[in-house]
């Protein structure tokens, strides 16, 4: 027999954690540079790390790019969109 | 309207536009402007007086304007994941999202040579050039439904076919983003 507390304790904390992501969705009119280029200035990610979540979004579909509390994520959400990039928030 | 370019001289950017070429983007820019307009106010006239988020502001129901506004919580395909949430995020964003499409374009408008000639931008004007032409090509690649594989000279029969005329706008301001681009070097966070 095992007391309850200890049984739904760890779900609980679990759904608290679970951090919320910022995902970018390919679209057909981004220029891929454009892409790039404004996933360094939002983020300050390098050349290389930029160009590399800019070619998952190209050829997947879509890649996360943060990922944090909620309100980071609408934030940088709603600069993503400033931008004109297609992006959503989530909890992961 | 192949002919221009964007070129570093120092500090800035220069580019030669031809009155043709500077009349349909005044056009565009104007049309995004229009586009982008503030909504209007609903819900609590006091709370709106003092600028306060208030009433709802729903996602548009043109696909251009949702395009250029999307939804934060919506996946592709996935319509109504989280309504109220959605609401929510637009209520405290739109008019920020809106006001900077509208700077972008005004300072597109307020730069362009009218009838031809050179101009030189500082580097936030190039900025807001960067964001208008995505807007314009956002919108303008929206209306006509293109897509990764869509390419003007399938419709090189069409001759006046407005619809070609439109790719072949639409694939000029591409050609004038990347120019552009070439001449800026990402402005990282927390660097001058």
């Amino acid at each position: 027999m095992t007391a309850p507390a200890q049984l739904d304790r760890p779900e609980t904390d679990e759904l608290v954690d679970r951090p919320w992501v910022a995902i970018v969705w390919n679209d057909p009119v981004n220029l891929m540079p454009y892409v790039t280029h404004v996933l360094i200035e939002l983020f300050g990610f390098s050349k290389d790390k930029a160009t590399q979540l800019m070619l998952q979004v190209h050829h997947e579909g879509r890649a996360v790019v943060s990922n944090g509390t909620r309100e980071q994520m609408e934030a940088d959400v709603a600069r993503c969109h400033a931008k004109g990039l297609w992006a959503t928030l989530q909890q992961d | 309207m192949r002919g221009m370019r964007f070129t570093r001289h120092r500090g800035s950017v220069r580019a030669d536009l031809d009155e043709v070429e500077a009349g349909v983007l005044v056009q565009l820019a104007e049309e995004v402007l229009g586009l982008v307009d503030e909504p209007e106010v609903s819900g609590d006239p006091l709370a709106a007086l003092v600028g306060l988020p208030s009433g709802d502001v729903h996602e548009p129901d043109d696909p251009v304007l949702s395009r250029l506004l999307p939804d934060a919580y919506d996946r592709p395909g996935a319509d109504g994941t989280d309504p109220e949430a959605s609401g929510d995020f637009r209520r405290y964003t739109d008019a920020d999202l809106r006001a900077g499409k509208r700077a972008d374009a005004q300072v597109v408008l307020d730069t362009v040579p009218l009838g031809g000639g050179r101009m030189t931008l500082d580097r936030d004007q190039a900025d807001a050039w960067l964001g208008c032409l995505n807007d314009v090509r956002l919108a303008l690649g929206t209306s006509l439904g293109v897509t990764e594989q869509t390419d003007p000279d399938d419709y090189a029969d069409a001759g006046d076919d407005p619809a070609y005329q439109a790719l072949l706008v639409y694939s000029w301001l591409g050609y004038l983003q990347e120019s552009l681009l070439s001449c800026l070097e990402p402005r990282v966070p927390g660097t001058p």
